[in-house]
């Protein structure tokens, strides 16, 4: 695979461990490809501990390579984890707040 | 993920838990309230609403968590458990079971059920003395007297609780999720800072996407106990790292604190500096003291400071974890039984029924062979293939106990619906029998309970003018009898009018308007179809339909009933029920060319039918057992068997309840292990005929119902029951 400037990944499933594993090969490939990757998780309907972490392993390797990890329209659920953790600096994108949160 | 098997752990368990506090319940209700019971309580309650909460089970959550509010206040001696609040807890116990069974089934509450809860609540939050709000953290659990600890310095300026989390690498392959905990924690009060930590993390290509890699250091600020913080975690204690601090904890404890969560001792401090936990000056004053402390006294002086200063917490501490560890041992008493499935447990025990019946081949065998060491090795087969059969069939056994117990919350609210006072008395609860009786007897004892009460049982006045107490007593009591299981529902209350029962029998055209009935028959007219002497039909019973469908519920256990009384004095409901369905020990008989089989357990003894016997007999169906009537039944004439008679016949003695008679066959064959099985639908109810067996050499035998061959045999002659009752010798 030859490394593309810049990427877009949006993970279809929800981001728990029923698909951490699978989900893990794919975002790793996709971080270590794409220099500036960023992450759509509009369609991200539930994410767990499992799914966090997945989360924070992209952004560790991107930073470990010198990659840019960028999250974006986060879903209601992942909004409420990153706060829940308070994570959002961590990964240091604007959350935007939909009318769905509550 | 098994998520079913898990949901069906939580809804097995969840039923547990709700009988307990149900049976507690009804134990403090008008009794003196026990610590440990109201404890007990809580503690199924607030269980129910943490595993509820791993599964989202919300409406439970949130419903249980009243409950819960409620009970803690009991517990700690703000409220009353009058009976008016046992009432209520009852009536909310039932709800969450209403809940539970709804989300099991994946169902939406109907409005009735809404309405329900909400009324409950309302109820509730009377006692609690507050509205409730939309969330329940507002409800935060009753404070713990906590001893005060003498700060004098050396306490940090943090006014909220921390908690350090580091969860272990399996917690999510355990089925559990971090997040949620720390949302749980969020509801006894406002998480004020949470740091979470991912250091435990390896590089990408080494991390397990499913392994746990987190740590949370968590400031919470809330009125909640330690203990009640603890328990958030109660089902992850094993896969984390806990450490909980008090609000103006000691510095002291968060220098220990450094030592104790992983990782170098520095950026530990930073940690929890960051967290909020402590403030820097705080920290770098605590490491100075310890530092000195050191230098001064050198070694495990520090250790002993720490130990003095924490000391009061550190018992607290103690004491939570010796809780928790008395608790999980009792769990772990609990958990030395595994559950089985029932079909599986079925599949082994017609394994060893074949199994029973080659090792009967195999000894036939090995008798005619003649080879003594072969018959030595086939007779220690078949001892030990009878030491399985014993122990599969004990597997299938429970006691009683659990069904008759489910009987004081009917008892408890029934009298109340009759405005009668009934107690319950249980005996033989230890008894036991096959599980799949015990399941199908529980209907037949609901409705003779209830029976018992709505028209056995008399009103408190007319008790009392009777010369009786005006408090009635229902007893459950169940033993073991020739094999059978006897279960008996008695009561003290009016007993049967018999003259009442027959002249009702009689204007049924149940019996002849002359024909005469012993008192044991005039009883059982109560069976029939359609009869009922009562005045007013209740909601619960009267109207006739129920004795007789309880009767042919028995006897499809292959069980008899039959009722007893004694006027003015009261009623016994005797329920007979087969010890097992499976494998039995029987006795062997020839009749003919064909063989018949009897319980070991039912068989008195065999005598020879000898010439004077016979002489006695003649014309008669009794003989003359030392001196005692014994009634008989020709099985050649029963079964219509061909064939000339031997010269020697014999009588094999078998009995039923307190009766005896005798079954005159050809051969005694001797005793085996017979494995039982049903006759073929195909063959209807044959009278007399319980089963058919296969021998060891291939042929078939018939399993007699005893029952029902010593009804006959006593049945024949009345005369027979008129002496049974006391009068003197037999006719010249």
């Amino acid at each position: 695979m030859g490394k593309h400037t810049a990427g877009s990944y949006q993970p279809e499933t929800e981001m728990t461990i029923y698909h951490a594993a699978a989900l893990k090969g794919v975002l790793l490939a996709e971080v270590e490809a794409c220099k500036e990757l960023e992450v759509d998780l509009s369609n991200v309907v539930e994410i767990d501990s499992a799914g966090l972490q997945l989360l924070i392993m992209a952004k560790r390797e991107a930073q470990i390579r010198g990659h840019q990890l960028r999250l974006v329209n986060h879903s209601p659920a992942v909004v409420e984890v990153l706060d829940l953790c308070n994570l959002v600096s961590f990964f240091g994108d604007p959350v935007v707040l939909t009318s769905t949160r509550g | 993920m098994e998520m079913d098997q898990v949901l069906q752990t939580f809804l097995q368990e969840s039923t547990e838990l709700l009988q307990v506090m149900e049976d507690t319940l009804l134990q403090m209700e008008g009794g003196p309230v026990e610590e440990e019971a109201i404890n007990a309580v809580f503690r199924a309650a607030h269980t129910i609403k943490g595993s509820a909460g791993l599964f989202g089970f919300d409406d439970v959550v949130k419903f249980t968590h009243v409950v819960e509010s409620v009970l803690d206040r009991v517990r700690d001696g703000e409220l009353a458990l009058g009976n008016d609040l046992v009432a209520l807890l009852l009536k909310s116990r039932d709800h969450i079971d209403r809940l539970v069974q709804l989300e099991a089934s994946d169902t939406e509450a109907d409005d009735e059920t809404r309405q329900q809860g909400d009324a409950l609540v309302a109820k509730l939050t009377t006692w609690l003395g507050e509205t409730v709000q939309e969330k329940p953290r507002s409800d935060v659990p009753a404070k713990r007297k906590d001893p005060v600890e003498s700060s004098g310095g050396g306490v940090v300026s943090n006014d909220a609780w921390h908690i350090s989390l580091r969860f272990g690498h399996d917690v999510l392959r355990n089925g559990m999720d971090p997040l949620s905990f720390v949302r749980y924690l969020g509801t006894l009060g406002d998480i004020v800072n949470v740091v979470t930590l991912y250091d435990a993390m390896p590089v990408a290509a080494e991390m397990d996407p499913e392994s746990c890699y987190l740590g949370f250091e968590i400031n919470l600020r809330s009125d909640a106990d330690k203990a009640a913080i603890e328990g958030v975690f109660e089902f992850v204690r094993d896969d984390c790292l806990l450490r909980i601090l008090p609000p103006h904890g000691r510095i002291a404890d968060f220098i220990q604190l450094l030592s104790d969560l992983p990782g170098d001792e520095e950026r530990v401090g930073e940690l929890l500096v960051k967290s909020g936990a402590i403030t820097r000056s705080e920290l770098e004053e605590g490491l100075r003291k310890q530092e000195a402390a050191a230098a001064a006294e050198g070694k495990a002086r520090l250790g002993e400071i720490l130990v003095e200063q924490g000391a009061v917490q550190r018992e607290l501490v103690d004491a939570a974890l010796d809780k928790q560890r008395l608790a999980r041992d009792s769990k772990a008493q609990e958990s030395k039984f595994i559950r089985v499935q029932a079909d599986k447990l079925d599949q082994l025990i017609n394994l060893v029924g074949e199994l029973v019946i080659s090792s009967d081949g195999v000894h036939l065998h090995a008798q005619r062979l003649n080879d003594e060491g072969l018959y030595e090795s086939a007779s220690l087969i078949g001892r030990l293939v009878s030491e399985i059969r014993d122990g599969a069939l004990l597997l299938r056994m429970v006691q009683i106990g659990e069904t008759f117990n489910r009987f004081h919350r009917v008892v408890r609210d029934v009298s109340r619906e009759l405005g009668k006072d009934i107690g319950l008395s249980v005996s033989g609860a230890e008894t036991e029998l096959d599980k799949s009786v015990v399941e199908k007897i529980g209907d037949p004892l609901m409705h003779l309970v209830r029976n018992a009460m709505d028209h056995g049982i008399e009103s408190a006045e007319l008790r009392q003018s009777r010369g009786k107490p005006a408090k009635g007593t229902l007893s459950l009591n169940a033993y073991h009898e020739s094999g059978s299981v006897v279960i008996e529902v008695s009561d003290d209350g009016g007993g049967l009018n018999r003259t009442k029962v027959l002249a009702k029998a009689r204007e049924r055209g149940l019996v002849g308007a002359d024909q005469e009935l012993s008192e044991r028959e005039i009883c059982n007219l109560i069976f029939e179809a359609g009869f009922s002497t009562a005045d007013a039909v209740t909601n619960l019973s009267g109207r006739g339909v129920g004795m007789d469908v309880v009767r042919r519920n028995i006897e499809a256990l292959r069980g008899t009933v039959e009722m007893e009384s004694l006027e003015g004095r009261g009623t016994t409901a005797r329920i007979r029920l087969p010890l097992t369905l499976a494998i039995i020990d029987a006795f062997l008989m020839g009749v003919g060319n064909g063989a018949y089989v009897v319980p070991l357990d039912a068989v008195v003894e065999c005598v020879e039918l000898d010439e004077q016997m016979r002489r006695d007999s003649r014309g008669n169906d009794y003989i003359n057992l030392r001196d005692e009537i014994l009634p008989f039944l020709r099985l050649r004439e029963v079964f219509d068997i061909r064939g000339d008679r031997p010269e020697l016949e014999y009588v094999v003695v078998v009995q039923f309840g307190n009766s005896r008679a005798g079954l005159v066959v050809d051969e005694l064959l001797g005793e085996f292990q017979a494995v039982i099985k049903p006759v073929a639908k195909i063959f209807g109810s044959l009278p007399g005929i319980g089963g058919t067996t296969i021998l060891g050499s291939g042929e078939v035998a018939l399993l007699l119902d005893v029952t029902a061959l010593v009804q006959q045999a006593i049945g024949r002659d009345t005369r027979i029951e008129a002496r049974e009752t006391g009068r003197q010798a037999l006719p010249a």
